[in-house]
């Protein structure tokens, strides 16, 4: 997902649709000259955005540098869940593999969701910016030994993940014709109602709908559009590129491939992404593995650099705390555990038992930070990009390039099928949010996606540096009414456990054979 | 092994002639005849979200159609054969359907039609009497 900077200013959304609609009809095919424009919304909206994207991310001075609260809030958070559930992550990462193999799946079942269409679909969502760039950012500024903090925090996020998308499919609504909503805004309102606590339900539920649309324009669409169209700028031949000025272009382009899924409804577009996003990854960590290997006598040595920068902070600035904050900062802005969103699209999976969504939605902060997060750092950190002065997106591309010269083009592409998918699913995340709020109506839902693709364009076509940070900022705001709510379910939580591993140990639930 | 006919059945005018192969057969030797219909599924295919949350409601149309469309008009016709028989609408992949369903029944046969001409797709992927001459647990019969 998105990475966090400087939060500064805050867009209230309805000004933020006018505004947009507003610089669309003038502008037109001109939105490049929309340049006071941009100035014009930034300027209306930083009073207010100074104050809630400052609120939320709120830093205290740690040594040297600033520790933003809502990193501790998460990472506490999965510590939290990783004890109360005794290492879940580590006790049922087999078993959550083999229920992603299909080993325990009804045959009779054939047909509905399976586990490892939950898994991807989850994961396209995950995967991406973050990964690349993000992991670049964070080496850069922490050090080698930012890598071990983002480890940890990837495996103990896993058990906020376990805890959340089983949350998520026990407290979903299902409807007459056999279509599902669920997610946090369901499990808040039905949970907490279960615990007496109707109002406070309603009201966070209502909190994380806000945000989570806020989430899915912003970091889930502007941010996706914006960086896939640098990255596309960069490969196209950086300032004397065709594109360089046509970033309205580039959006128009997008927002009608972003509309003829959402919206059209045609699915083998969002089929072949769905279908070459994960081609794209295995590639991805199959290219930095052959440059591991190709550099295998370094391995020791990067490792060594991982750890020693972990406990010394050499030369980070910041020292160990420094390393530690950009590591965690990583894992939690990349797996998106602790957020909830995730839980939204494995609450649509049909099952009898809800922890099993649990089990394989920890394998997500798993593959995403520990495997695909740490493969970027140990390419970046092997090829001794680390010692040069770039950053970010262009660091992990120079990194590849050393070894793999014609990487930065894949690059390019992978950047943009992972925005694109990562945009189709936080399409639906924010429109589940926006039906919780206005209710399950075509209409209302059309407006969303409409909305939606408006943002694809105006993501790309301007520096709207501030929105954008501040729509991040609305994603981590999701992990607030969130995680509260993960503290007080977190009961149901365990008594779905308890019953489902008597289940395991009685034979009653077992693998099915397969001829 | 019981005697029991199991025809691979798809709607299509080969798929008739396998079927009516076995009714003669199952008609001399007083056997059942199962007819199978498969939906093509693979859990490992991907969805998007918006699909995730409807695949069931999906399903139960998919399953609906099947059954009004295929298999309760073709059971109906065969009412009167004074033959025994029985439909299964299942998903996934057709030839592993099909062995499946054999297994559970203790089948005799497998009857499957042909889908006349060699086109390129059959040659590269493999068709579904090729793949079942491969891991049919019963003799298999492929009707031109």
């Amino acid at each position: 997902m998105g990475d966090i900077c400087n939060f500064r200013r805050l867009l209230p959304m309805p000004r933020l649709v006018a505004a947009a609609l507003l610089t669309l009809l003038p502008a037109g095919a001109h939105a490049q000259e929309a340049g006071g424009v941009d100035e014009m919304i930034n300027n209306a909206i930083s009073p207010v955005s100074d104050v809630i994207a400052g609120t939320i991310f709120y830093s205290v001075p740690l040594g040297d540098t600033a520790f933003p609260l809502i990193v501790g809030w998460l990472v506490i958070a999965a510590t939290i869940f990783t004890l109360y559930f005794g290492f879940i992550q580590f006790r049922y990462f087999g078993h959550a593999v083999s229920l992603v193999k299909g080993d325990y799946a009804n045959p009779d079942d054939a047909g509905e969701v399976s586990h490892f269409q939950a898994l991807a679909t989850a994961l396209s969502g995950t995967v991406g910016l973050g990964n690349i760039a993000g992991v670049a950012v964070a080496v850069s500024i922490g050090g080698a030994g930012a890598t071990f903090w983002m480890i940890l925090a990837g495996l103990l996020g896993m058990a906020s993940k376990f805890t959340e998308c089983t949350l998520g499919v026990k407290f979903r609504n299902e409807y007459g014709d056999g279509t599902v909503s669920g997610g946090p805004m369901y499990y808040l309102e039905k949970g907490f109602a279960l615990k007496n606590m109707p109002g406070l339900g309603k009201v966070l539920g209502i909190f994380f709908a806000i945000c989570c649309i806020g989430g899915a324009v912003g970091g889930g669409n502007m941010f996706q559009a914006n960086q896939s169209f640098k990255q596309f700028v960069t490969v196209t031949g950086g300032e004397a590129s065709f594109f360089a000025d046509k970033g309205w272009l580039f959006g128009i382009v997008m927002a009608i491939v972003v509309g003829v899924v959402i919206i059209g409804g045609i699915k083998s577009i969002a089929r072949v992404t769905e279908k070459v996003v994960p081609f794209m990854a295995v590639i991805y960590v199959g290219a930095a593995l052959i440059i591991i290997l190709m550099n295998y006598d370094m391995i020791g040595w990067a490792f060594g650099q991982i750890f020693t920068g972990a406990f010394t902070g050499e030369g980070v600035a910041g020292g160990v705390i420094g390393a530690l904050i950009q590591g965690f900062k990583r894992a939690a802005f990349s797996n998106e555990a602790g957020i909830g969103s995730a839980s939204i699209a494995h609450s649509a999976v049909r099952t009898k038992e809800p922890i099993t969504e649990g089990f394989v939605s920890l394998l997500e902060p798993f593959i995403d930070t520990v495997v695909i997060c740490t493969m970027t750092a140990l390419v970046i950190i092997i090829t001794g990009r680390l010692s040069s002065d770039l950053t970010g997106v262009a660091l992990t591309s120079s990194a590849f390039e050393s070894a793999i010269w014609w990487f930065p083009y894949l690059l390019a592409v992978a950047v943009i099928l992972f925005a694109f998918s990562t945009m189709i699913s936080w399409s639906y995340y924010g429109l589940k949010a926006w039906t919780y709020l206005v209710g399950e109506d075509k209409t209302m839902e059309l407006i969303f996606k409409i909305v939606f693709c408006l943002f694809v364009i105006l993501g790309s076509s301007m520096t709207l540096g501030p929105v954008i940070d501040f729509s991040d900022s609305m994603i981590f705001a999701m992990a607030i009414p969130n995680i509260i709510g993960l503290y007080v379910l977190m009961p149901f939580v365990k008594a779905e456990l308890e019953q489902y591993t008597a289940k395991l140990a009685s034979g009653e639930i077992r693998k099915f054979k397969h001829s | 092994m019981s005697n029991v006919f199991i025809v691979g059945y798809d709607g299509t005018e080969d798929g008739r002639r396998a079927l009516d192969f076995a009714l003669e057969r199952a008609k001399s030797q007083n056997a059942e005849v199962h007819i199978v219909y498969v939906l093509e599924w693979s859990p490992y295919s991907f969805l998007t979200p918006e699909e995730l949350e409807k695949r069931h409601a999906r399903r139960k149309e998919e399953v609906e159609l099947a059954s009004t469309q295929i298999m309760s008009p073709l059971l109906k016709e065969l009412e009167g054969s004074g033959i025994k028989v029985e439909g299964v609408i299942r998903y996934g992949k057709i030839p592993e359907v099909i062995c499946d369903v054999a297994k559970k029944a203790g089948a005799m046969q497998i009857i499957v039609g042909r889908n006349g001409g060699s086109d390129i797709a059959a040659r590269v992927f493999g068709s579904v009497p090729g793949t079942l001459i491969q891991i049919a647990p019963v003799p298999i019969t492929v009707v031109p």
